[in-house]
């Protein structure tokens, strides 16, 4: 005689306000096997846990079927309740009557039979349960960081510091991402390479962490305490043993052709380069593309004069493939193109510039030795006009709908630089709001307007028109109600910040999920925000959406607390909802094996009685340890031997005859 | 300058019809000023294009229809190209200048009128366009 327990919950008035709780208490009474049956507005609080585990207890139940929210909310929760009060955590159903019934209607005649039906269905398939018990998995302790910026270095840092081996994995030549390319940093207006380059020196020093830079991720496999990854190392063409990072080859390549990337295009780099000066690791790369010696066999210049003989010309690309116990996502942005943006006169005059482009004009290590001056005809410009919101709070097919986050504080900060070096020169910003909420955020952008003198004026530019030297700027003071014109020398624009373009590439070989606007979802947008859906992948940094460094560096130790979390312990807990073969019903078509996407099943020869007789035959067996219980293979299977532990043929077909009476 | 009441349901019935006319959501503008700073006909306006939107979201549509601006208005569409939400607002202009002309006798150019109006060098389409805008 079974003896189950419904506990309902109101969640508030989430379900209250679209189920009628008394009724669906009143006919849970009467449904087979229920012998108890209560509601309580937070089953998910204490005292609504508290009232399972007495249930559990003085009415001696055996069962137990909770009406609540999403299994994903608290299934975990209420299993380790009933675990705690003696009774088997695989003895306890959820019914989904909140995301699945209350969120969808609209009113109580709708909601409520649904509810009852949910219920039903779920003390169906709860009187099939049986008590599982977890199995356990061994767990890699190393763990893979994707991308080496300020995001990825933080996070490999701090897991390092704990104890345990990270491997991070960078596509560029150095480590250090958009932060190595930014001049000062807000509010403090610190040198963004002085707070970096220790950070950098720090990774590439650690005896914890290994350095995979021209790499990047190739293929994932596996899953949480045991992921396979292939990283495909880039040919670097110099060896980076022999390398002593005296940069003369850089000095005597020939080829002035191709644009640096670090420097926004505003300069040329040679075919063998580093990036900038304080790369980590000091060893330049050839880029294939741009070498005259790959391109037509004539040159070598570089494999000449290096003293090191560290020139390798017949490097190729290598796989390395290794095992990891959890993997950091740290990918980082981008900024969108411009060149939807015609009004801007973006990509038609020199002196129209991103954001990003003027923070290298106006790096000591830029191309004008941090001199700002006009890109056109290297003249000191007079009148330098920003732009705010390029691209962003955009609702046109032209941009992107979201606030880029970084651009009012960035360019509060250009403005307040430029005036600070050169007092005489104008600066103008064309906002549509302000946005300062960090901390000592507001108190920075008000110095630019009450004490740099930085005009700062509400409105936009429709146009921009070049004339002779200058650009003629149109745009509106929207306060005032004033069309506007201003002779400018130099425009800036904060473009807006995007994810990364391989983001799509990357999200399938981790398989991971990504929004609408391409950056990676977070498993909670409140509560979980660094994990993500799949178990031991985790996010740090702009890649999960426009950040600043300070928020980039919480969440990048949020990270790694969260992987520290995994790779501590020495087995993981696996779920027990695995398939299983009944060996009598097998015909070893292996159906099953052709479908499962984690090769978890293999086929085996045994002994049956069969007839009175023994033999030999071949069935398909389950590794418990590499199932993830998706349940395809019992779909495969033609004879119906292969079921699902906790989602048997026979439970779910309970729960459908419970829902159709 | 008089205070003005403000109710939350300011739209009178015209109201009403401009947005179903125009079929443009007025409550997107973020009152960024693009269409202003693009207008090429903001010289004869005395009440800008986005203040015209922001008069349209607080129901003052009496301050609209007795502005020089919507007749001022071009229709080059810049302003409807290069607005960031999305929104149409020459199509709005259009709207509240229908909801104008609509009314009895209130129809901006007549017949009769045209003939001082026109010289050698005005060519036809501009008299058909003319009456299509500003006649009911």
């Amino acid at each position: 005689m079974q003896r189950i327990g419904v506990f309902v919950c109101w969640c508030g008035s989430n379900i209250a306000s679209t189920v009628d709780i008394d009724k669906v208490i009143k006919e849970a009474k009467k449904m087979p096997g229920v012998v108890h049956a209560k509601d309580y507005q937070y089953m998910c609080s204490e005292v609504g846990q508290n009232l399972i585990k007495d249930a559990i207890k003085e009415q001696k139940l055996d069962r137990v079927v909770v009406a609540s929210c999403s299994p994903r909310m608290h299934e975990a929760t209420f299993r380790k309740a009933a675990s705690e009060a003696g009774m088997n955590p695989f003895l306890l159903e959820v019914a989904n009557i909140r995301e699945h019934c209350s969120w969808v209607h609209k009113s109580k005649e709708e909601g409520t039979p649904k509810a009852i039906a949910l219920v039903g269905a779920a003390v169906a398939k709860v009187a099939f349960n049986t008590g599982l018990i977890s199995g356990e998995i061994d767990v890699t302790p190393r763990t893979l960081v994707i991308g080496g910026g300020i995001a990825g270095l933080q996070a490999a840092i701090d897991i390092a510091d704990a104890g345990y081996e990270v491997d991070i994995v960078e596509k560029t030549p150095s480590i250090g991402g958009k932060m190595s390319q930014i001049d000062k940093t807000f509010p403090t207006l610190d040198c963004a390479a002085c707070i970096l380059t220790p950070k950098m020196v720090e990774a590439s020093s650690h005896p914890n962490i290994t350095l995979y830079t021209y790499s990047e991720v190739e293929a994932v496999s596996g899953y949480v305490g045991n992921f396979e990854a292939i990283i495909k190392q880039k040919a670097r063409s110099v060896n980076l043993e022999k390398c002593t990072g005296c940069g003369v080859c850089t000095e005597k390549c020939p080829s002035r052709k191709a644009k640096s990337e670090f420097n926004e295009g505003l300069t040329n780099r040679g075919a063998i380069y580093s990036p900038f000066a304080q790369a980590v690791p000091n060893v330049p790369v050839i880029d294939r593309e741009a070498c005259i010696k790959f391109k037509t066999g004539k040159c070598g210049i570089c494999e000449k004069v290096c003293p090191s003989g560290a020139i390798e010309f017949f490097q190729e690309d290598t796989n390395i493939t290794k095992k990891y116990g959890a993997i950091v996502v740290a990918t980082g942005y981008d900024i969108i193109s411009l060149d939807k943006f015609g009004e801007y006169q973006y990509g038609n005059h020199p002196d129209v510039i991103t954001s990003l482009e003027f923070e290298r004009l106006t790096n000591a290590a830029g191309p004008t030795a941090g001199k700002l001056l006009c890109p056109s005809d290297n003249r000191k410009p007079k009148k330098v006009v920003f732009i705010q919101c390029v691209g962003s709070r955009d609702k046109s097919s032209r941009g992107k709908t979201y606030c880029s986050k970084i651009c009012c504080m960035y360019t509060a900060k250009h403005a307040m630089l430029l005036k600070d070096h050169y007092p005489e020169m104008e600066a103008y910003v064309f906002y549509i709001d302000v946005r300062t909420a960090g901390k000592n955020f507001e108190e920075f952008q008000r110095r630019a307007v009450e004490e740099y003198g930085v005009q700062y004026i509400k409105g936009t530019v429709g146009k921009i028109f070049p004339d002779g030297e200058k650009l003629q700027v149109h745009g509106v003071d929207a306060l005032t109600g004033d069309t506007i014109e201003i002779d400018a020398d130099m425009v800036v624009l904060a473009a807006a910040t995007k994810a990364q373009d391989d983001t799509d590439i990357l999200k399938r070989k981790l398989s991971i999920s990504t929004d609408t606007n391409n950056f990676f979802t977070e498993a909670h947008a409140k509560l979980r925000p660094v994990e993500t859906h799949s178990a031991g992948i985790y996010l740090a940094g702009a890649c999960q959406g426009p950040k600043d460094i300070p928020e980039t560096v919480a969440q990048a130790s949020a990270a790694a607390a969260k992987v520290i979390g995994v790779i501590s312990k020495t087995k993981l807990v696996s779920s027990p909802c695995v398939s299983e073969v009944d060996e009598s019903i097998c015909s070893g078509c292996l159906a099953c094996i052709k479908i499962c996407p984690y090769e978890a099943i293999s086929s085996s020869t045994v002994d049956v009685k069969e007839n009175g007789k023994t033999i030999s035959k071949v069935v398909a067996k389950v590794n418990e340890a590499l199932c993830q219980g998706c349940g395809g293979c019992t779909v495969a299977c033609r004879p119906g031997a292969i079921d699902l532990k906790g989602f048997t043929n026979r439970q779910i077909l309970a729960e459908v005859d419970a829902i159709c009476r | 300058m008089k205070r003005v009441k403000m109710f939350s349901n300011n739209k009178s019935k015209e109201l009403n019809q401009i947005s179903q006319m125009s079929g443009q959501r007025i409550q997107d503008c973020i009152q960024c000023g693009k269409c202003s700073a693009s207008c090429p006909a903001s010289e004869g306006m005395d009440i800008l294009p986005h203040k015209v939107i922001r008069l349209l979201q607080t129901g003052q549509l009496d301050r609209v229809t007795e502005s020089k601006t919507i007749w001022s208005c071009a229709s080059c569409f810049t302003c409807s190209e290069r607005c960031p939400r999305g929104i149409d607002i020459a199509k709005v202009l259009e709207a509240v200048r229908l909801t104008v002309i609509r009314r009895t006798g209130e129809s901006r150019l007549m017949a009769d009128d045209i003939f001082e109006k026109i010289d050698d060098e005005m060519p036809q389409q501009a008299i058909v366009s003319a009456l299509r805008k500003y006649n009911k």
